[in-house]
């Protein structure tokens, strides 16, 4: 990667960025997560089956349990920041007005966390007995 | 646009766009990025199902409500959705990690991957509930 002229420092070069101080993030998390969620969503739907048919006494102590507690949170964790990411393209595609577009941007955040901490609360009673 | 009408005086010119989705006819690879997308924003608000059944399995009462609704011919419907709208979207996320790594884009490889996505996730889902339905038979 030769540069026609060398007005960019050594430690610009370095980074690659060009103009840019940051932007990579988003599109580094969503593959990131991306690659998180297969796993864990097979993982996820095999619990859900294997649940289906059972009772509420069962349901609650296999979800609760050690291994699958921890895999349902892994599950949530890696599908809320991915769809968090995932619904801001969305707006931003779509979503031309400024104002309706921060809103918008912002309601996506608090839904994703909120329903996030909803699901984890869910799991952690299960395991903790709340 | 609103600064640039008021330091014009007038509305700006009427310049040519680049073309959108009407100028193309309708390809596979074209209506599957649709899909992955509207995918992508079903199962965004299909966690609140997710959060309800975590939830409501903590109280017998709660998780009879929560049977109740996923056994209803609307909830199966919406989980039958919502376990497309999974598959399809997870297929599709890989398709994407493979494009990723620069592969996959030549016309009959493109053309595959998008066919072999439609197919796959029509066919897991259907399996998938096959093999519920039959297991949950008697159970109740």
């Amino acid at each position: 990667m030769s540069e026609p002229t060398h007005i960019r420092t050594p430690l610009a070069r370095v980074l690659g960025r060009g103009a840019a101080k940051s932007g990579t993030e988003h599109f580094w998390h969503q593959r990131l997560t991306a690659v998180a969620n297969v796993p864990l969503t097979i993982a996820a739907v095999i619990i859900l089956i294997a649940l289906l048919g059972r009772n509420q006494a069962a349901v609650a102590q296999i979800l609760g349990s050690a291994a699958v507690a921890i895999i349902m949170l892994l599950f949530i964790g890696s599908i809320i920041i991915h769809m968090r990411i995932g619904m801001a393209v969305i707006i931003e595609d779509y979503v031309h007005g400024e104002s309706a577009k921060l809103t918008l941007l912002i309601a996506n955040t608090f839904f994703a966390i909120a329903v996030g901490m909803a699901c984890v609360y869910g799991i952690l009673k299960l395991s903790f007995g709340l | 646009m609103a600064e640039t009408r008021s330091l014009e005086g007038r509305a700006p010119a009427e310049r040519p766009l680049s073309p959108h989705l009407q100028i193309y006819r309708p390809m596979l690879t074209m209506m599957m990025s649709i899909a992955h997308r509207i995918t992508g924003f079903g199962l965004y608000f299909g966690t609140l199902l997710l959060a309800w059944w975590l939830n409501a399995a903590a109280s017998p009462n709660a998780y009879a409500h929560f049977q109740w609704f996923a056994g209803s011919w609307i909830g199966r419907l919406i989980l039958f959705g919502y376990t497309w709208a999974l598959i399809h979207h997870m297929l599709g996320g890989i398709r994407h990690l493979i494009w990723d790594t620069g592969r996959g884009f030549g016309p009959s490889e493109r053309e595959w991957l998008a066919a072999a996505n439609l197919i796959g996730s029509i066919a897991i889902t259907i399996i998938l509930w096959i093999f519920v339905l039959l297991t949950m038979g008697g159970s109740q």
